[in-house]
């Protein structure tokens, strides 16, 4: 395995659509319950290890060649709005064209061909880590990470934050960020033994509502 | 069975002429290849949706034609596209960019991608999508991943000096439209120096002075689509 692909995965830059949403950050800047860069780390370390958990345990589980279609119907279940759904579908469809060209290989064409709609974005993740030649911890990293590098990097644009302090939010959980891959991966051990409900599935109801008035409002810089 | 057309082609994962980013799925025109795609791109205000709006009316009683409206905040370009009723709604598709339009036709193309390929699978084979981006700065292109050609939209009130400054839209993109001469005599806008500050940037590539919204002003830019369309016709998928 060649860890550094690792590093090609969670960055920012890796063009896989994540640039248009604000895991959620924006209908909480709008509804002023982010205002600083205090507010903004415990918005993240809420979504951290919440979505954040489920995802990487997701792509943890897609990771280790568990079958990615049960893992999808997982991920729905998971996922109570209707919105978020939407939204994962979406950039799991994104993520893949862009896994496709970067990662080729046949278990990412077969989960195209068998969601052309697109899969949820946590297990094409965690396909795409596999095919990457990553280890499921790594895809687990890959999920937590991305689950508050996104809101941080939305949070400067709307709040005009200096970015050094925006940045160091990042650095802050980086334990947390730890604890959550372990706890990911630890759980994906478990679900070729035990199924999905092996996974976590922990869930944050404020972000669920807060996506669906996001999703009807006319006016946004980001898609989610 | 949900098959891709890139998954019975042999080359399935190249961003070659018919297929971006290896997820295919374009059907092909009778001449054998896919929809040309044409970027609009170049600054707030200068006339992008206007130079669409009249691109769609001239054309499309010949031509198979779909848009794509990046906008950066609203959805009021595209419904301005619907409102004017240029295309039928199901034509007309937003896609958002999280405050950075010239990432979303560059730097990461997925959305822009997924709805170019979106509208071609609902409708069928078309001719021509117009991607148009959302206002942006003089250093704003479209990927080649996403777009077959470009088209820059600066305006004359904008400032006579655009065409001198350059920058990557304007002394790269495929086409030059330099909008809103009527407006010259009112903004004190020297419509020879612009024309002649674009030829010293832009050599051999074409530029255009026009009023797109005037009676016949778009009919160059429609002209130009037109060549683009039979070259891309006759050029070999």
């Amino acid at each position: 395995m060649n860890r550094a692909a690792l590093l090609v995965l969670a960055d920012g830059r890796f063009p896989a659509g994540g640039h248009a949403h604000s895991g959620g950050a924006e209908e909480a800047i709008t509804a002023g319950r982010v205002r600083d860069v205090a507010d903004l780390r415990e918005f993240c370390r809420g979504r951290l290890h919440t979505s954040g958990l489920v995802a990487a345990g997701l792509a943890a589980a897609a990771a280790t060649g568990y079958d990615p279609l049960l893992l999808d119907e997982a991920a729905d279940a998971r996922t109570a709005a209707p919105a978020l759904r939407r939204t994962s579908r979406r950039l799991g469809r994104q993520l893949l064209r862009a896994a496709r060209a970067t990662w080729p290989c046949a278990e990412l064409d077969d989960l195209a061909a068998t969601r052309p709609g697109g899969a949820h974005q946590s297990v094409v993740l965690g396909l795409t880590a596999r095919g990457a030649g990553l280890l499921p911890v790594d895809a687990a990293y890959a999920a937590a990470y991305e689950s508050i590098s996104g809101p941080v990097a939305a949070a400067v644009r709307l709040l005009r934050l200096d970015p050094f302090d925006a940045t160091a939010v990042l650095a802050h959980l980086a334990a947390d960020i730890d604890h959550v891959a372990a706890q990911a991966a630890e759980a994906a051990q478990h679900v070729h033994t035990d199924g999905v409900a092996a996974l976590p599935a922990a869930s944050a109801p404020l972000l669920d509502l807060t996506a669906e008035q996001h999703a009807t409002r006319p006016a946004r810089l980001f898609a989610s | 069975m949900h098959l891709h057309h890139s998954d019975t082609s042999p080359d399935g994962h190249t961003h070659g002429p018919n297929g971006s980013g290896g997820s295919g799925g374009s059907p092909q025109r009778p001449g054998g290849r896919r929809a040309l795609r044409v970027g609009l791109g170049g600054p707030v205000g200068s006339g992008k949706t206007a130079t669409v709006a009249a691109l769609c009316r001239t054309l499309r009683g010949e031509l198979s034609i779909a848009v794509v409206t990046n906008d950066i905040y609203t959805r009021e370009d595209a419904e301005f596209l619907l409102r004017e009723a240029v295309l039928p709604a199901e034509r007309i598709t937003a896609v958002q960019t999280g405050a950075c339009p010239h990432t979303a036709i560059r730097d990461d193309i997925s959305a822009n991608l997924e709805a170019v390929e979106d509208l071609e699978e609902r409708l069928g084979p078309l001719d021509v999508i117009l991607v148009e981006s959302g206002g942006d700065n003089l250093t704003a292109t479209f990927s080649k991943g996403l777009v077959d050609a470009q088209i820059f939209v600066i305006d004359v009130a904008g400032g006579d000096d655009i065409p001198r400054k350059g920058g990557p839209g304007v002394t790269t993109s495929d086409l030059l439209v330099i909008n809103k001469t009527d407006l010259a005599p009112h903004v004190g806008a020297d419509l020879e120096a612009m024309a002649r500050d674009a030829k010293a940037q832009r050599g051999d590539l074409p530029t255009v002075l026009t009023a797109v919204k005037s009676t016949g002003g778009i009919t160059p830019v429609a002209g130009w689509i037109r060549e683009r369309l039979t070259a891309w016709t006759a050029c070999p998928a």
